[in-house]
Order: structure tokens, then C-alpha cells, then sequence
């Protein structure tokens, strides 16, 4: 899998990719893999083994990062457009995915927390979830949109009650579905061995993609997010495109809520998904895309999601504590939000030139 | 420095990267006297009070005070407070959240302890001399915007201050309460409190000041005794046109009989927005070019803006084709076939980050729908028809806008527009800074378009290009229409004479 990504970068044209938004995770990528490579190879072994119920599994640290940073893909794509409409970020995402959980096993458990059988498809649990979290969504985005309240603030309110209400939901019981096939969305589709948080990931990816083919959607989101004022002037409705952006936010909410309930087939309402907002955004700023709204790149934040990934898989292979985590993803933080000032661009740009210039004086 | 006055500035140069701000600029203030401060868009005169309170420092000249044997530096804004020159703003700079007396005490030195009691007194004592209905333990935000600028003064005048400068003090206010805001001017000028009374109604400096000073182009066009001023020669010192036959001016009102000919494509009656206009009509007809004329602040642009449905509209009917619309969002008006060249190219045209093809489809692709979005192929093509149509100079469709000229900009937004081709097209100031081959071209552009049958409102702060263009003008004066001009009545004098109005003696 990753000789196979490998050789496709290597077709690219490395002047076009360097002025390109994307160069900035993939050069993280690429820094993170040589590091890896160089400290222990050991780190791209696959294995391929058998689970519990005797399907063939692949296991490794790239497998890991596959898994894990599916759903963080998932989770960019709603940030990467709340980002670029509003200039602000959502910190609820933690919360609402505790909420969108705790929905979905509500459904599927009905009254009894610990069912012999599921008492609804996962379909409509997942629906439910779906309409729940995109309500949250809602919430947050008639806030910012029009309370014009700013982001972080707004999502404060649920980031705060959210995991209280995701434990109300199931009058605070711990659920547990002992059913086998809901643990195929958060682990493995029987006889494939890539985890299927992946293949989630890439549907939810082709259908982003597909619907900023065919709808204005970017376009809006980015006039909007560069200048509210002009494109009122234009026709557009600022605060609903605002506001549609957090409800799609709450779609991927659910999705990720699915995922990760179906990977303990249970629910700890105070732990899951914790911290996971600050890798949502971290995705999205390390995509190359303005934290402050605007031009954005869904490709680059959904490539940012599985660097993040990347990182923190490293850093666990490395031993580091999870306590310790955030410090180090912390110091990502501050080198990307310093390299995307206006004046460190500045200097860079600077530099480039004169280099670009010693480049065309040695020609 | 002269006997009574209070502030002299002598010989103010200023000057920014590519712009002259002041050139050699004399400024005297008396003491005892209201002192209007006057000059259209680019004057100096923001620069001036900027200099003057430390905002911007000078590169060359003097500055006096009353009280000071030399002349003063002042670098900062408190230096200017400690020397004595207080300043309000437009908008009031205070902290609703806190209680009038701490709005005035606030950032004063006296340490970190706090006498609440004296300062409420301090503070009552202050608000009653000055005659300001308000007490010093109430919320600021529970007063009026009047009371408001008015506790803002009070701050200053405490402030032990010798120059007060109301940069704009009335614009949000109503009459109401801008009679309350002088009453208090007059009480200040009595206790010999110069005052710099900087604003664009012309009927509120005839009713207080007592001098006024008027500015154009960064340079000093002279110093006048109000009663030696009148409203006509103002205006013309301002616009920098000569009156070349006062008696023109005396020539009665003729007033204004609509022919109708033709059906009007559009009319508005008794239109009113919320950004502060008088209701107004207004009708234009097929192929017609009128215009807006006013001096700045005059509400020209919100009237567009207001038939636009860019400001919130409050009331009034508009009618296409005699058939009444409704018109509450730009939207409606795109699709009503209007479309509106913003005054402020950076703020309300250009979608600064977007590329140049993205900018020129975005209203004609908002009109089509968010399901329907242009192929590629169809956006480059529009883009490159009205590239080469408008000769925009740009490295490509895929340049980001803000990276052109401002007149490139225009050109864009224009193209933008002329892609919806509109009914009717609204240009406000499409020629503001911008290079004059650039002006040009907008002005023929808008002839040719209008003998192909749109409807055109063109409007410009340089009244030879109004003239050049326009055969109606609507002429404002204070947020109303005061006059229209057409045929043999569209000359210099006559719009000078329309805007300044109300004596024309």
C-alpha cells in the first residue's frame, strides 16, 4: 500500500507541487515517513492475522493510521467548510459525536441497555443519529450564523453539555450490543482485511467530491468566507451558507459518532472521541487551509486528517504518554499557525525569490 | 501665536506612499468659537485631525497651543490629551457595559485605588454644569446615543481641554438630539472651549459655527467668517469650481415637470432604508442615464443601495414596468434584472482571495442556482469573452483578483454585472481611484450601453463626469433629494447651487 503511494508522488512534478496548497501535507508526510523509515523501518510492517471471529485482518501501524484517521477525515471535510465559511472552527465535534453514539445505541438497544439482539436495523439508528447531530449542528450554526456569535464561543455551550447529554440520552447506563455484525463499521467487513473505517472514509470522500462538482457549494463557502459583504451584494445569504456549513458538520458528526461507537460496540460517554476536535482543526490548518476562513482545499485537510494521524501513531510507536501528546501536536500547532502569518509568508516569500533568482543566474 | 487662539498649526506636511495627505495646511482655532472643519473625500481633513491628535505623526510643520511657549511635539494620542486637545468620534469610543461615571474617569491616572463616591460626585458635579441629562451611576447603554456622545464630551471637556475636535458627532443622531448635542457646544463655547466641529451637513455648520476652514486635496483653500461664506461659494470651494456667474445661482427654482413620454422602466416611491435616508421617488427610463449628485455623506449611495435591497428597506413601493416587485434582498433585485456596482470596491465588490474567472461568473452563477453550477469550460469562456471585451489587464483567468490594479478590479466587477446583463445597471463612484484611461473607458462604456437600451445610474463625486454622462441628475442634500436637473439646467452652477440650497442668496 504505501510503495504504492509512494511511486505515485514520485510522478509529480515537484516545481508545480511546491507552489500548490497540497505540498504542505504531503511534504509533512513525507518528513514524517523518512523519519520512520530512518528511526525503524519496523514501522511499515504489515501482518496479516486472524481476529476473534477468524477473518483475516491486516495489522500494523499503517493499518492504524488508516483506521484511525478515517474518521478524522471524515470530521475534516464538515471542519474544512465551517472553517472556510465562518473563520472559526467547531470545539462541540468531541460532544456531538458522544451525542450522535449514544442516539444510535439508544436505538439499537430500545428499552434494555444490554439486548440479546439489536431492536432496530443500524440503518435507521444510524438516520436518527444523523438527524440528532445535524440538529446540534443547527444549534451551533444559528448561533455563529445568526446570533453572530463567534465559533469557538458558540460551540463552547455544547463542547460543555454535550457529553452530559449524550449520557441522558441512555439514562446515563452503559449499553453494550453484543451483537457481532455492529462491530463491522468500526473494525472489519468479514474476508476483507482493511479495516472498514477506510472504506466509510472514501465513500464520505467521493461524495464531498461529487457534491462540490455539481453544487456551488465551494464557491459559496469561500466568497462567503472571504468577504461576507460582497457576497451579499452578490445574492448570496451569508448567514444561511454559515449555517449550512455546520449542519453538514453534524452529518459527518453522525458518521464518525457510527464509527467509533461500533469500535467498542459500547459507549464511554467521557472518553469518547475526547480531544478529537483539536485534530479535526489541526487536520484542516495542516491541509495548508486558513484558519481564519476563506480559499480552502478539501483534498489537502483530508490528507492533513491522516498525517495528523500519522503523528500521533509515531509518536505512540515512540512510547510517548498520552498525556503527552498534545504537547508535541501542540508545537505542530504553533509552526503551522506562525508559518501561515502574513508576515512569516512574507519572508518566505522573500526567500523564495531569492532563490528562484540564484536558481535562473546558475542556469 | 496670536492673542485668543488656542491652537495654531503652521505649515503641516503629511504625506503617505503615493499621496501628498497635506501640503502645507494653516490651521487656526480661537478661543471661544466653533470652528467647522470642511473638505470633500480626500481633503485632508481626516489627516489633519489625525496630526493634530497624535494619530499620525507630521513631517513637517508647527504646532501651538495656547499655554505653551514653544511649539508642541505630540506623538501619541495622550500626548495630545495632556496638552489639551480632547477628541470625540463618530462612533462613540466609549464602554456601554460600564456606568457613566467610570466612562468619564476611566484611563485617568490617580493610581489603583479608587474613591467610588467622590468620583460619583465628581462625575454628577461634571454632568449637571454641562446641562447632560444623565446620572453617573446609570449603565451607559441605558442612555441614548445623544446622552451617549454626550457623556463622550463630558470625558473630554473634563480632561481639562482647550481643543475639543467632534470629528462627525451628529451622524448617527436625530434631530432631536442633535439640537441637544448643540445647545451643549454652545455651552462649551461660552466657557472658551475651542471646538473643530468636522461634518458633512451643511445646515448644521450654518447653525453653529462660526468659521469654517475648508480643505481640498490636501491643501488649504481658506479660512472663512461663516457670515462671509455663504452656502453656494462653500460648496463651490469644496468641489473646487469657480462660480463664473452669480447671478445664475439667483435664477428661481424652476420646478421639476415629469414628462411621460415613456412608460419608466423602473420607479420607487417614498423608498426608505435603514441607513438613515428621507423617503424618496424616483423613476428612470428605458436607455436613460441619470445620476446621484451630493457632496459626500449626502445619502447618494444608500438611495441605490436602498433600490437595490442592500440596505434593509423600511418602506415604499418599486415598480418594473408599472408592475409593482418586491425588492428585500440583492437577490431579488439580480433577478429583477438590477444590477449594482458598489462604492467600495475592496469591501463590498472584490471577493479578494477568489480568481478573476470565479469573481466575473459569481452573480450571474448566485442567479442560476446552487445545483447548477458552470462547467469549467463555461466559466472560462465568459471570463475570456469579457476579458477581451473590458481589455482587463490580467496574467490570467486564474489570477487571484486582488493581485490587479484597482481599475482592473472595477473592470471585473463591472464584467461581473455586465454578465447578467441587467435591465438596469447602478455605478456607484466606478471611477473612484482609478487610473484616467481606465475612467474613460467606464464613461464610454456606459454611453454605449445605454443606447443599446439599459438603464443606467452612474454616480461620481467629480460632477464634469456626471455631466459628461448623465442627462437627468437627482441632486441630495442631507440624506434627501432636494432637486433634479436636466437638459439646459445640468451645468456646474447649477448643481453647486442645487446642493447647497436653502439660502441661495
Amino acid at each position: 500500500m504505501s510503495q504504492a503511494r509512494k511511486q505515485v508522488k514520485k510522478k509529480f512534478n515537484p516545481a508545480v507541487l511546491f507552489r500548490k496548497q497540497i505540498f504542505i501535507p504531503i511534504a509533512a508526510l513525507l518528513l514524517l515517513a523518512i523519519f520512520n523509515l530512518i528511526a525503524d523501518p519496523s514501522f511499515y510492517k504489515i501482518t496479516l492475522g486472524y481476529n476473534s471471529a477468524g477473518d483475516p485482518v491486516l495489522s500494523g501501524y499503517l493499518m492504524t493510521i488508516l483506521d484511525y484517521g478515517s474518521e478524522l477525515a471524515i470530521l475534516a471535510i464538515g471542519m474544512t467548510l465551517v472553517t472556510a465559511a465562518s473563520g472559526g472552527q467547531d470545539i462541540s465535534v468531541g460532544a456531538a459525536i458522544a451525542i450522535a453514539g449514544s442516539v444510535i445505541l439508544r436505538v439499537l438497544c430500545g428499552t434494555d441497555s444490554r439486548p440479546d439482539h439489536m431492536q432496530a436495523p443500524v440503518i435507521v439508528a444510524f438516520l436518527i443519529a444523523c438527524v440528532v447531530a445535524m440538529l446540534f449542528g443547527a444549534f451551533n450554526g444559528a448561533l455563529v450564523a445568526y446570533f453572530k456569535i463567534q465559533p469557538m464561543v458558540a460551540t463552547l455551550i455544547l463542547f460543555t453539555a454535550g457529553r452530559s447529554i449524550a449520557a441522558w440520552i441512555n439514562n446515563n447506563e452503559l449499553p453494550i450490543i453484543s451483537d457481532p455484525s455492529f462491530a463491522v463499521y468500526g473494525g472489519f467487513i468479514p474476508g476483507i482485511p482493511i479495516p472498514t473505517p477506510f472504506f466509510i472514509a472514501m465513500v464520505c470522500v467521493i461524495i464531498t467530491m461529487l457534491i462540490l462538482k455539481f453544487t456551488n457549494l465551494g464557491l459559496y463557502t469561500q466568497s462567503v468566507g472571504i468577504n461576507e459583504s460582497s457576497s451579499k451584494l452578490n445574492g448570496l445569504d451569508p448567514a444561511f451558507i454559515k449555517f449550512l456549513s455546520f449542519v453538514l458538520l453534524g452529518l459527518c458528526v453522525a458518521v464518525a459518532g457510527l464509527i467509533k461507537v461500533s469500535r467498542l460496540s459500547s459507549i464511554n460517554y467521557s472518553v469518547i472521541a475526547k480531544d478529537i476536535e483539536m485534530d479535526a482543526i489541526l487536520a484542516v490548518a495542516l491541509g495548508g487551509n486558513s484558519l481564519g476562513g476563506g480559499k480552502f482545499n478539501m483534498t489537502a485537510s483530508i490528507l492533513g486528517a491522516y498525517v495528523i494521524q500519522f503523528l500521533t501513531t509515531t509518536l505512540y510507536k515512540f512510547n510517548v504518554q498520552s498525556d503527552a501528546l498534545p504537547a508535541y501536536k501542540a508545537v505542530v500547532v504553533i509552526v503551522l499557525v506562525v508559518l501561515s502569518t502574513p508576515k512569516a509568508r512574507e519572508f518566505m516569500g522573500k526567500i523564495a525569490k531569492s532563490l528562484k533568482g540564484s536558481e535562473r543566474s546558475v542556469a | 501665536m496670536q492673542e485668543k487662539s488656542v491652537l495654531e498649526m503652521r505649515k503641516i506636511y503629511k504625506s503617505f506612499p503615493g499621496v501628498k495627505a497635506l501640503q502645507g495646511v494653516d490651521f487656526t482655532l480661537r478661543e471661544g468659537e466653533i470652528h467647522a472643519l470642511m473638505g470633500e473625500n480626500g481633503a485632508g481633513k481626516s489627516t489633519l485631525i489625525k496630526v493634530l491628535t497624535g494619530v499620525y505623526s507630521k513631517d513637517e510643520g508647527d504646532i501651538h497651543i495656547k499655554g505653551h511657549e514653544n511649539a508642541v511635539a505630540i506623538h501619541s494620542p495622550q500626548d495630545a490629551q495632556k496638552i489639551g486637545i480632547s477628541t470625540v468620534y463618530q462612533e462613540i469610543t466609549l464602554c456601554p457595559n460600564l456606568s457613566v461615571a467610570e466612562n468619564m474617569f476611566i484611563g485617568r491616572d490617580g493610581g489603583i485605588m479608587q474613591n467610588w463616591k467622590k468620583m460619583n460626585a465628581d462625575a454628577d458635579k461634571i454632568l449637571e454644569s454641562l446641562g447632560i441629562p444623565a446620572k453617573s451611576t446609570q449603565q451607559l447603554a441605558s442612555c441614548s446615543l445623544a446622552v451617549q456622545q454626550m457623556v463622550a464630551i463630558a470625558r473630554a471637556v473634563d480632561m481639562e481641554c482647550k481643543v475639543l475636535i467632534l470629528d462627525e458627532p451628529t451622524s448617527s443622531l436625530d434631530e432631536h438630539e442633535v439640537q441637544k448635542l448643540f445647545g451643549l457646544m454652545r455651552d462649551l463655547k461660552k466657557k472658551g472651549v475651542g471646538i473643530i466641529f468636522v461634518t458633512h451637513f451643511l445646515d448644521q455648520v450654518y447653525e453653529v459655527c462660526d468659521r469654517i476652514t475648508v480643505l481640498r486635496d490636501g491643501q488649504l483653500v481658506g479660512e472663512y467668517e461663516i457670515k462671509d461664506l455663504p452656502r453656494v461659494k462653500l460648496v463651490a470651494k469644496m468641489l473646487g469650481k469657480e462660480m463664473d456667474d452669480m447671478s445664475d445661482i439667483k435664477s428661481s427654482e424652476k420646478p421639476y415637470e415629469a414628462k411621460e413620454k415613456t412608460q419608466p422602466v423602473f420607479e420607487a416611491e417614498q423608498l426608505v432604508s435603514d441607513a438613515g435616508i428621507k423617503p424618496f421617488d424616483f423613476h428612470i427610463e428605458k436607455g436613460e442615464v441619470n445620476g446621484f449628485t451630493g457632496l459626500l455623506g449626502s445619502g447618494r449611495s444608500e438611495c441605490v443601495r436602498a433600490i437595490f435591497g442592500a440596505d434593509r428597506v423600511l418602506g415604499g413601493t418599486v415598480k418594473k414596468n408599472g408592475k409593482q416587485i418586491k425588492i428585500n434582498k440583492p437577490i431579488d433585485a439580480m433577478r429583477n434584472g438590477i444590477a449594482y456596482l458598489p462604492e467600495d470596491r475592496k469591501v463590498d465588490g472584490i471577493v479578494g482571495d477568489l480568481s478573476v474567472r470565479e469573481n466575473i461568473i459569481l452573480a450571474l452563477q448566485v442567479m442560476k442556482g446552487f445545483f447548477k453550477p458552470f462547467t469549467k469550460a463555461e466559466q472560462y469562456a465568459f471570463a475570456d469573452e469579457y476579458i477581451k471585451a473590458l481589455s482587463i489587464k490580467t496574467a490570467s483567468a486564474d489570477t487571484p483578483v486582488k493581485s490587479l490594479s484597482g481599475g482592473n478590479q472595477q473592470k471585473v466587477i463591472l464584467a461581473r454585472w455586465l454578465l447578467t446583463h441587467p435591465d438596469y445597471l447602478i455605478l456607484d463612484e466606478p471611477t473612484r481611484g482609478i487610473d484616467v484611461g481606465t475612467k474613460v473607458d467606464i464613461q464610454k462604456l456606459v454611453l454605449k450601453l445605454a443606447s443599446e437600451g439599459m438603464s443606467v445610474t452612474f454616480i461620481s463625486s467629480e460632477t464634469d463626469e456626471m455631466l459628461r454622462t448623465c442627462s437627468r441628475l437627482i441632486v441630495m442634500r442631507d440624506r434627501r433629494v432636494v432637486g433634479e436637473l436636466k437638459e439646459d439646467e445640468l451645468t456646474q452652477n447649477k448643481i453647486m447651487s442645487t446642493i447647497a440650497g436653502g439660502e441661495s442668496k
